[in-house]
């Protein structure tokens, strides 16, 4: 896949996630306000909300990443190697100057976000900035202003939003039920209704795996690309390489990341520990450290 | 009547194809003088930090006068240099100037702990990977460009519309070692 073609899929993915989630959200509002009893008004809802949530996601997704993240703007003077080299990459790409947060986390990881290369974030912990060398440092930036270059940021942002609205609505939905909510009408049209709960359920449940999967269709092989492309950009594969051996042995878990922001990060924030990962293990969503180190070794 | 249509589309491809050419050419040179004012202005920032890193090293190493007056006269030669080949050598100059001005320092291990000389140094170094970052965005754009004007039919017109080829700001790669033995 050349660039060019990467950035025009990227950006027609990202319409028409936009215009599946809406679809996603709408049908299973329609089912669920049927299984609760609450008609079409729960659907009509659900429309003005997805429109507005797929909106938000497009013009405040990294902004909301940042806050989730829990991440503070980067300085130069306290965060030197990172600002010094986010600049110089920035130059070297042709691309403005990213901004530039920091999570205060001993894990080690760092993602790129924004909808466009004019708008554009990149998050680094404190781990992965004290743990790594100048050079590799540079193999990391490199990778995630490729993200960038390549319209990866975009469409991840739009996902990570999207994808995390879908998991809180069910959720919610889950609770609800939960707590026997619904003024159903018990007596009547039993059959219909018991119906209608269980399709409700179903979309409950497979609801946060179809949008792992969204999670899933969007970001695996942008790592090899954004890996060669980065690589181009610092002539120096053996960086990254090193970079990524450091990351792979680190055990650490992110504590910022969530289910719905695991695809944007460098690496598995979850390192197959705690219950996001048996998630992100069954789908997952980045390729095998180890293969990414063997490819860089043989540019 | 037919005759006339395939005149008139013949003239009409060929004003677009003139137009895309022209544009496309302008655009690209547009980027380079953007990229060469990058390098221009990575090359000013070099020769800003120099004065204060001499002056912090005379404090420990003052009888080193010979490297000190080098590294002066490289840095007066990179700042009066206009053309973009003079500019180059004289960065090559201060790069081997300041080489031997940090193989002195290595004699002096008071200065090495020095903040203000650790800070520079690292300023330094960091300057001088901007420089080649800019460098590198520059060659890679002049490379599209001087391409472009190189490919038929391209090449017949280019002249005529007055885009000639660039010339690429050459990297010295002993320099570009030299950096990293130097500073990492």
């Amino acid at each position: 896949m050349t660039i060019h073609s990467a950035i025009q899929s990227n950006v027609t993915k990202t319409y028409i996630i936009m215009a599946a989630f809406v679809a996603f959200v709408v049908l299973v509002a329609y089912v669920l306000g049927n299984a609760l009893g609450y008609g079409n008004s729960f659907m009509w809802f659900a429309v003005l909300f997805s429109v507005v949530s797929s909106f938000v996601s497009y013009y405040w997704g990294d902004s909301l990443i940042l806050a989730i993240s829990q991440a503070r703007p980067a300085d130069r003077r306290r965060d030197f190697d990172f600002y010094t080299v986010a600049e110089n990459l920035a130059i070297a790409a042709g691309l403005p100057k990213p901004r530039l947060y920091v999570i205060d986390d001993t894990a080690m990881n760092a993602f790129a976000t924004g909808r466009d290369p004019k708008h554009a974030v990149v998050v680094a912990t404190t781990g992965i900035l004290s743990k790594l060398e100048r050079r590799e440092l540079e193999g990391v930036i490199a990778h995630e202003l490729s993200h960038i270059k390549n319209f990866d940021t975009r469409l991840m942002a739009v996902v990570a939003v999207l994808v995390g609205t879908v998991a809180y609505l069910a959720d919610i939905f889950l609770r609800t039920l939960w707590w026997g909510g619904g003024h159903r009408n018990r007596d009547d049209d039993r059959g219909l209704g018991q119906v209608m709960l269980l399709v409700g359920v179903v979309l409950a449940l497979i609801s946060p795996i179809i949008a792992t999967l969204i999670q899933l269709a969007t970001s695996r092989n942008r790592e090899y690309l954004a890996d060669a492309s980065g690589s181009k950009l610092t002539r120096y594969p053996e960086g990254l390489a090193r970079a990524l051996e450091k990351l792979g042995k680190d055990k650490e878990v992110l504590e910022a990341a969530t289910n719905a922001t695991a695809h944007l990060y460098i690496t598995n924030p979850f390192k197959g520990k705690n219950f996001g990962a048996w998630f992100a293990g069954l789908f997952n969503t980045h390729p095998p450290v180890a293969d990414r180190i063997k490819r860089l070794r043989a540019m | 009547m037919n005759a006339l249509w395939i005149v008139g589309g013949l003239v009409a491809l060929v004003i677009v194809y003139f137009w895309s050419l022209y544009n496309g050419l302008v655009s690209l040179k547009t980027q380079i003088e953007e990229a060469w004012s990058q390098i221009d202005i990575q090359l000013k920032r070099r020769a800003d930090l120099i004065p204060n890193l001499v002056n912090t090293v005379k404090g420990y190493a003052k009888h080193e006068k010979g490297v000190f007056s080098e590294v002066t006269k490289a840095r007066s030669a990179l700042i009066s240099a206009k053309k973009l080949e003079s500019k180059a050598e004289a960065n090559d100059m201060l790069t081997a100037a300041l080489g031997r001005l940090f193989a002195v320092a290595e004699n002096y291990p008071q200065l090495k702990a020095n903040e203000n000389f650790v800070h520079l140094q690292k300023e330094l170094s960091d300057t001088e990977d901007k420089v080649a970052y800019s460098r590198q965005y520059y060659n890679s754009i002049v490379n599209d460009y001087n391409i472009k004007i190189r490919t038929f039919p391209n090449t017949l017109f280019n002249e005529m519309l007055g885009f000639l080829e660039k010339e690429f700001f050459a990297a010295n790669e002993e320099e570009r070692k030299a950096v990293k033995v130097n500073f990492e």
